[in-house]
Formats: structure tokens, sequence, C-alpha cells
């Protein structure tokens, strides 16, 4: 049997980590993953290439993050081999060893925003966009598409990358009216200097196969065409399932294959996913086998039903509804876009950001220099509830020198006395920093 | 006295030990038309020289399993298969009757989708009709739930000569190559049952009556009548032979590299504290990958007489072999030929080396003597590429727990351990170019032989406990009890170990002999909601390999 994709995979199930014993990210998480892998014999098949994965650096989670107070605060060895996995996968990719690449770990990342406190949603460092920031500094790659087809808005990701005109943010999720975190409506599309590039497609209960190809078809493929990405990455979340304990959707094995063979992603890495029985392992196997462009139609659930776990009628009509909503204000951006931007202009926004895994109340003030020539530089004023109170200053990677000397004047006027911490991340020098 | 035999490319060698003590050593050449033969004429020579009641065991590691497959004369197989869902079974399909039939067991081994008898039926009828008698039946996950197997086998015996089940080679999850590996055991079963009977009556001749051993792939010993059930273990025991006779006196370096010096290819093992490692899952024969445990090897085609030619004014080595050394009556230049050039050795024919010699060096404007050299120095470096290159592979096996990714071992190869004939030439150069220890092996040139009379019987088993459905499964040995709900790990490892020392005795184990280990231990709580419902528990236990010393 060979790939026709050759397919470099990360497979790390940490079979030695918890968040505690009962979790459902716990070391059972992908035994049953791994058995089913195992027996199909993947890692025989040619072209499929099994990696070790790598450990991301401090300076890789300093790309995106600001860490309260310290990297290490933050993270334990599990998060640097989850983020230092989809890298392996990454430098895989790009060196051309092989055509794409799935990065099998955990444990997730998407709900971590560009500050980070503590745990939310399971994860504390965002994997992916750890990722994509050592991808844009090693190889130079710069328009890259995220496409998050977890059940849960990616609320994080989407924060990290909401003023950056240059990442295409899609996230296709449940409702977030019906299941955590509440977030990724039709109408979030980005911020001031990006509108347009995030793209969020909220589908209701039940939404099953045909729901979810719908999309796909209707407005997530289109808007890849649109923006021609050079990149695309997968935000592999699995928990769309119709067996995941914790949503509500109706996605099958092979509604993810057929999915992952249309999009056509470089690298694909995990999100959530907690039906460790019912579907990861044919999940896996069924996303593992539409990256390597191999046969996956006997790829089928114990229970699976097709008419069974069908949308009912009423999905199908709103989410027609929904996808022309969508594609009415994409093909508006321009007009909701304010013509032209005055020299050192900004607009804030104020957030309450909660942690439920760890338990944390954040309140944030976003501040952004509204430009047409970069990202802006970004000012963001968090104060975690009982906790530390920070500022983060932020120089995008192609800043402006207006907006890299704003950068530069906010990070030095903000006062010890009022602050924690004050940090910067200056991308285009790639200064790291902390006062 | 523990009698070895070994079959190679050009000899079959055949040695009698005491004591770790070499006694006696007959070489008899191959005959590739009749391996049997060479195999009988090997036994009798030997079997001439000492008195039958002294010999307590007969280790033979033959090839005829090996050829018959790399040859294509296997008997033909039909293939009934328990598939699933998953990948489309037809990838996997091998035989002359490849039929995949219903039925389904998952990975916790629960049996989803029952068989079905009329199919069954059918596909027997179509294969018998094919005049086929030999059958494999394997299952995915039948590892975990052998029922679906068994069944298939009891609605067929009497149809079929032999039926090989998947469940029983190997407790390794792999699907594919547990199909591969049962077809193969059945379509060597014929020609293994030829030699098994033709071997016992030749032992009998000579008046030795204990029942022979056969050398396995992975260095241990199975006696004869027993591996009629698995015959498919006797494969490719060769490299095993020569790893195994390197044990016999190991350096005390903490990693070895074995390097066996043939006349075609060097074969390579690694020895971790002076126990070699192992395939994670078992060896490759033609295009089957297979369940079949073994050492783990790596073989570069370059020996002593590799044909040696110059190519875009480089020199070039193997892998060809167009017969021996110059030195020794052949017609093409070969490594062999330089280190007789060189003064290394002086067996042979130095004129006939020397003219192999001049033909290289007239294409590279350098002298015979200088040629001899380059050709010398490439040889070694090839096989230390080779070397690293294995050892990078070991050091890129994937692990799966945070503590083994933190704490790895990273494999550093300190000492060489050279092997096989060429190999007492080769030990200062190597030495020189790799700075590292190089020892050459006593007798090196019949290590192998030594190797099969002196190996263990061992043999390994996968113990699958699940405290939920409350059951416990060897697949190797067709075993399935029932546990309570508080069975924990310990008392999994102590159940294996009861079954493995059970199993090592009927496959002719002597009691001295049986160092057990623990090689694999994983335990996770299966939660469901929010409550812990029960244990999953993974074990794998086996007979040491090593060498016996009586």
């Amino acid at each position: 049997m060979k790939a026709k994709h050759s397919l470099a995979l990360v497979f790390f199930p940490a079979f030695d980590w918890a968040i505690s014993p009962t979790h459902p990210e716990r070391e059972e998480r992908l035994l049953y993953t791994q058995d089913q892998i195992f027996e199909e014999g993947l890692f025989d098949i040619d072209g499929i290439i099994q990696y070790k994965p790598d450990i991301a650096t401090k300076e890789d989670i300093q790309r995106v993050h600001f860490c309260v107070p310290t990297e290490e605060a933050v993270t334990t060895e599990s998060h640097l081999i989850s983020a230092g996995g989809a890298i392996t996968v990454a430098n895989a990719v790009m060196n051309k060893k092989v055509d794409k690449g799935f990065a099998l770990v955990r444990p997730p990342g998407h709900h971590s925003m560009r500050v980070v406190h503590g745990a939310r949603g399971f994860c504390n460092i965002n994997i992916e966009a750890i990722m994509l920031e050592y991808i844009r500094d090693t190889y130079g790659i710069d328009r890259v598409a995220i496409v998050d087809t977890d059940c849960h808005h990616g609320d994080g990701t989407q924060d990290i990358y909401w003023h950056d005109p240059d990442t295409l943010y899609i996230s296709v999720h449940q409702d977030g009216r019906t299941l955590y975190p509440g977030s990724g409506f039709h109408y979030e599309m980005g911020g001031p200097n990006a509108l347009g590039t995030t793209i969020n497609i909220p589908l209701p209960p039940k939404t099953s196969e045909e729901g979810f190809l719908y999309a796909l078809e209707e407005v997530i493929l289109p808007a890849l065409d649109d923006f021609k990405p050079e990149l695309i990455i997968n935000s592999a979340g699995q928990d769309n399932h119709y067996t995941d304990p914790i949503t509500n959707m109706n996605f099958s094995a092979q509604g993810y294959a057929k999915l992952t063979k249309k999009l056509g992603a470089h690298i694909a890495v995990l999100e959530g996913g907690y039906s460790i029985e019912g579907a990861l392992p044919y999940v896996n196997l069924g996303i593992i086998l539409a990256m390597a462009g191999l046969d996956f139609r006997h790829v089928l659930e114990p229970d699976y039903d097709y008419e069974k776990i069908r949308q009912p009628a009423s999905n199908t009509e709103y989410i027609k509804e929904l996808c022309n909503e969508i594609n009415d204000l994409r093909n508006n951006i321009d007009e909701m876009t304010p013509k032209k931007k005055i020299k050192g202009e900004t607009k804030k926004r104020n957030r309450q950001i909660y942690y439920d895994t760890d338990n944390i109340s954040e309140r944030q003030e976003e501040e952004v220099v509204l430009c047409d020539e970069c990202a802006g530089a970004l000012r963001i004023d968090s104060q975690a509830l009982g906790r530390k109170r920070i500022c983060a200053v932020v120089i995008p990677r192609k800043a402006c020198d207006s907006c890299r000397k704003i950068g530069y004047r906010w990070f030095e006027e903000a006062d010890r006395r009022t602050f924690d911490y004050i940090y910067l991340q200056d991308r285009v020098e790639k200064k790291y920093i902390a006062r | 006295m523990l009698i070895g035999l070994d079959v190679g490319g050009t000899h079959v060698d055949v040695v009698l030990i005491e004591k770790c003590n070499l006694l006696d050593k007959v070489k008899v050449p191959t005959q590739p038309d009749n391996l049997l033969e060479s195999v009988l004429s090997g036994l009798s020579l030997i079997l001439e020289r000492v008195s039958p009641e002294k010999v307590k065991r007969v280790v033979l590691s033959t090839t005829l399993g090996t050829n018959a497959i790399i040859q294509g004369k296997i008997s033909p197989v039909g293939v009934i298969v328990v598939s699933g869902p998953g990948i489309d079974p037809e990838e996997f399909s091998v035989g002359d009757f490849f039929i995949p039939v219903s039925g389904y067991v998952d990975h916790r081994g629960r049996e989803v989708r029952p068989i079905n008898r009329t199919e069954i039926l059918d596909a027997a009828d179509r294969i018998e009709k094919a005049g086929i008698r030999q059958l494999a039946v394997v299952g995915k996950f039948s590892v975990r739930n052998p029922t679906q197997e068994l069944a298939i086998r009891d609605l067929l015996k009497d149809r079929f000569e032999y039926i090989s089940l998947g469940h029983l080679i190997s407790g390794n999850l792999n699907f594919p190559r547990r199909v591969a590996t049962a077809y193969l055991n059945s379509a060597v079963q014929p020609i293994h049952m030829d030699f098994f009977n033709s071997v016992s009556e030749s032992l009998a001749r000579h008046g030795l009556t204990r029942t022979p051993f056969i050398l396995k792939a992975d260095g241990g010993t199975l006696a004869l009548d027993a591996s009629l059930e698995q015959p498919v273990q006797s494969i490719l025991s060769g490299p095993a032979a020569s790893i195994t006779g390197a044990l016999l006196d190991p350096p005390e370096s903490h990693a070895t590299a074995v390097l066996d010096i043939g006349g075609t290819t060097t074969d390579m093992a690694i020895l971790v504290n002076q126990v070699p490692l192992f395939e994670p899952l078992g060896i490759k024969i033609e295009q089957y990958q297979t369940l079949v445990r073994s050492f783990r090897t790596a073989s570069v085609g370059i020996g002593g007489d590799s044909l040696v030619k110059v190519e875009n004014g480089d020199i070039k080595i193997g892998p060809e072999r167009e017969g021996p050394a110059m030195a020794h009556g052949g017609t093409n230049p070969t490594p062999t030929d330089a280190i007789v050039v060189l003064g290394l050795s002086n067996q042979g024919n130095r004129n006939a080396a020397f003219q192999g010699m001049e033909k290289i060096a007239e294409h590279l404007n350098i002298s015979p003597v200088q040629a001899a050299g380059k050709i010398f120095e490439k040889t070694c470096s090839c096989i230390l590429q080779a070397l690293d290159s294995m050892v990078d592979e070991i050091n890129t096996k994937p692990v799966y727990t945070i503590k083994e990714l933190l704490t790895g071992y990273t494999l550093e190869v300190k000492t060489l351990l050279l092997i096989g004939g060429p190999a007492p030439y080769f030990a200062p150069k190597l030495r020189e170019m790799s700075g590292l220890e190089v020892v050459v092996a006593e007798n090196s040139e019949v290590t192998n032989a030594i190797g099969a009379a002196c190996a263990r019987t061992t043999c390994a088993i996968t113990a699958f406990a699940d405290t939920e459905r409350g059951i416990l499964v060897v697949p190797e040995m067709d075993y399935e009890g029932k546990i309570p709900q508080t069975f924990t790990k310990q008392e999994v490892i102590g159940k294996a170990y009861e079954l493995l020392r059970k199993k090592a005795l009927e496959l002719g184990c002597h009691e001295e002999d049986m160092e057990m280990e623990l090689v694999e231990q994983l335990e996770f709580n299966m939660v469901r909601g929010f409550y812990t419902t029960g244990r999953n528990i993974r074990v794998k236990v086996q007979i040491k390999p090593g060498i016996i010393r009586e």
C-alpha cells in the first residue's frame, strides 16, 4: 500500500499526563486511537512516516503569547511537547520531506488567547499559533489560513489573529448559544485592520454530514479561494462527532474524512474530541487516510447509521440561510471597512474572559492603532481578578515605522505602579522582553 | 554436548560444543537446489564423530522456509479474513484465494457483528474446489478476542489439512502483518513437515531419539515437533544464529554493535548491556511484513566477495557478488583481494589478487597497492555508515510518554564485535576509522553454528486485561479467563508469568534456562462519565533470550 500524498505523523498520546484523573483530557484519551491505528498497520504504509515530537522552546511561545508571569509558570512538559509535535510536522512539510502532516498530540490549544493567565477550555498555549509563527519566522511564509473544525469555537486562535490581515481564521462549530465558550457568532469578522479575515460559521445542534459539507462548499472553500493562502492549517478537533459526550452534533468519521479530503489542508493538528472509544479511533483513521490520499470508504463506527444521525430538515434550512448571510457580509467587507484611517487613531474593545479550567476571571482592554499599512500596534491592559495586572504591547510582524514607534512608546510609558508586569512582543526585531 | 547447525549461502556449518567450548566443527558446501540434503549430510558428518548418547541437544538453523518463500516455491493457501470496518481488506490480499467475510470485533475485544456461517462455508467451497489444502483464518482485533477465528476453524477443520489462526502468532496489534504471517505460516507448513520427517528419520538412524530444536529469528529455539504449529517462526534465523553466537562472550560494553561480515553482506545487530535489541513488530521477508519476532538487524550489501568496480572515477563496492575473490579462483576483483594484496591475509593466490587490483588501479591511474588501500578503506567506511544509519533509526523511534521523551535513552555504540570469516582482517582498520573498541569473536568463522547450538528456548506472550469487562486474554495461548473487577496489574503480571512458564515447558524449555522478564506494562483507568469503571492493563512477558552454558 502506498500513500498518494506522503504524510508526516506525530503520534504522541502522552500516556502519563492528565488534567485530573477523571478529566476528559486524561491518559486514556488516545489509547483506543492507538489500538486502531496500530491494528490497521498505518505505520507500515509506504509514505506514512512517524516522527518523534520536538519540544517547543520559550521563544516559540513568546512569538505568540504573553504568559503571566512567565512561560514556565503556565506550561508543563506536556504542553511543550504538544506544540513541539506540531512544529515537527510543520518542519517535515516545509522541508518538503512529505506532502502533508498531522500532529496527533494532546493536550489541545485553540482556546488559548494571546494573554495567558492559566488554562481555559483544557488549553494552556495555542499549539497551532505557535506552529504558525514558527513557520513564518523559519520559512518566510506570509499568507496562511487556519480552518478550525473543532465543535467549540476556537476563541483563542480567533483572538490571536483578530487583527492580522495575513491570517484567515475560519471556525465551524456548534452555535455559541448552546456550547462553551459561547462565542463565534457570524458577525465576529475580525478587527478594524483585518475585517473579513475572521469567519465564523456557528451551526445548530444536531448538524450532520450534509450541514458541515454544505458550509465547506458554500463558505469555507470560496473564502480560501479568495484569500489565496500559501498554506492551509486544519485545527482538527473531533468533537462534532455524534457520540461526543460534551457536545450535541451529529458528525461522523465518514464526514470528517470527506471534509479533510475536500479541504486539502497541508497540516492538521488535533484539537478536542472526547468520545475516546466511539469516535476518536475511527475519526483519526479517517483523517489520516484522507490526508494520505487513501481510500477511507470502509472507515465506519460500530453503530454508524447515516439516516439515524441525519440532521433535521430545519437545520438544513437554517444553515442555508446562515451561509447566505455570511457570504453577503463577506461580499460587503470593503464597504464595512473605514475608508481613510486617520494616522494614530486607535480603537478599543473591552472584554471579560473566563478561564473555566483554572477558574480565573480576566478583564481586558485592548487598543489597536488603525493602520492602512500594517496590522497595527496593539496594547492590552489585562487584569486577572485577584491576580496580576499586566500591560502587553504587540508590534506586529510587518509593522510600519509609525506603529513600531507607537508600540515602543506604549511599552516605555506603561507605569510599573499600575502593572505587575509590562511586556513587549516585537515581531519585527524578534525581541520579546518584560519589565 | 550440544550440536549446532547453520545453513549459509555457501556453507553448512556444524559444530559440537561442550560447556561453551568448541570441540569439533564441520563445513560442507550448501547445495542450493537441495538444502535438505545439505543439512542431512552436515549432520551425518558430525554424528559419525560422536556417540549419540552424549548429545543432549541438536539445534538447526535452516533456510528452507526462507528460500521457499524467496523462490516462490510455497504451497497455495486460501485466506479468510474477518476485517470489520477500517482500511479495505483487499489492500492486504495475499495467497491464492483471499476472501473477506462479515463479522467484526472491536478494539476492546467486543463482538460487534457475528460471523455468517453460510458465507464461510461458501468461501471454503471455493477454496476447496481449487484444490487448496492449506488455510489461514485471520480477524482484525482477534488478539483481543479470538472467538470468531476459532469458530471458523471449528466449522472448517475437517476440510483442510492445515489451518493457521492469526491470534496464535503474536499478541501484537497489526492486522495486515497478522494476515501476511498467518498466510506464510500455512504456505511453508508442508515444506516444514517434510523437513521434520527427514530430520527425525536421519537423527534416529544415528541413534538420536531426543527431539531436535530449530532456531527462530529472535535467537530462541523451539522443539521441532512444537514448531509444526508455527513453522513460520523458523524463517530468517540466519542472522539470529550469528548474533546469539556473539552472546557467548560479549564485550562488557554498554552498547555493542555486532557486525557479521560475510561474503555478500554485512549483517548488523545491537547489544545493549549484552542483550540484543528486537524489531518492534517483526521481520520483513520479500514483500511480506510479518509479526515473526526477531532481533533488530540491518544488512548492507558489502562483504568480502562483493564485486568491486570503478564508476565515474569512483570505486563502487557491491551489492553484487559475482563469485569468489580472484585470490580464490574468481574472475572479478573483491575486497578480499584488496586484503590479500595489502598483506593483511595470506590466504589464497596473491598474484591473482594483485591482477584484480591492477584492473581497478588502471582506471584510477594509481598503483595496485594504492587501489587495494582505497578499496579496503571504502569497504570499511560503507560498513560504518550503514551502522550509523541503523543507530539513527533506533534513536528516532517514537515514544508515547512524557517520561520516555524527556529521559529518553540515546544509543551510542562504544564497541564493535566482529564475526564472520573475514572479521580478523577488518578489525585494525575499523578500529582506526571509528575510534571505537573493536573485538573479534573467537572462532568467528563458525559463530553462527555455535549460536544455534547454545541458544535457549524462548517465547513471549501478551496479556490484555479489561476489568470493566472482567476478562483476561492471552491470544498466543488461546487463553481467555474471567477476572474480578478488583484485579490489579501485579495480578495480571503474575498470571502472565504462570502462563509463560507453561508455554515455555511445552516448547521444550528447561527449568534452569527459564529466565523470565517483563518487557512491557501499561495500565489505564477507564473513565466513563465521571467515574472510573475499570482498568485496561496490557502486559508482555518473555523468556529472556540467551545461551545455554551447560
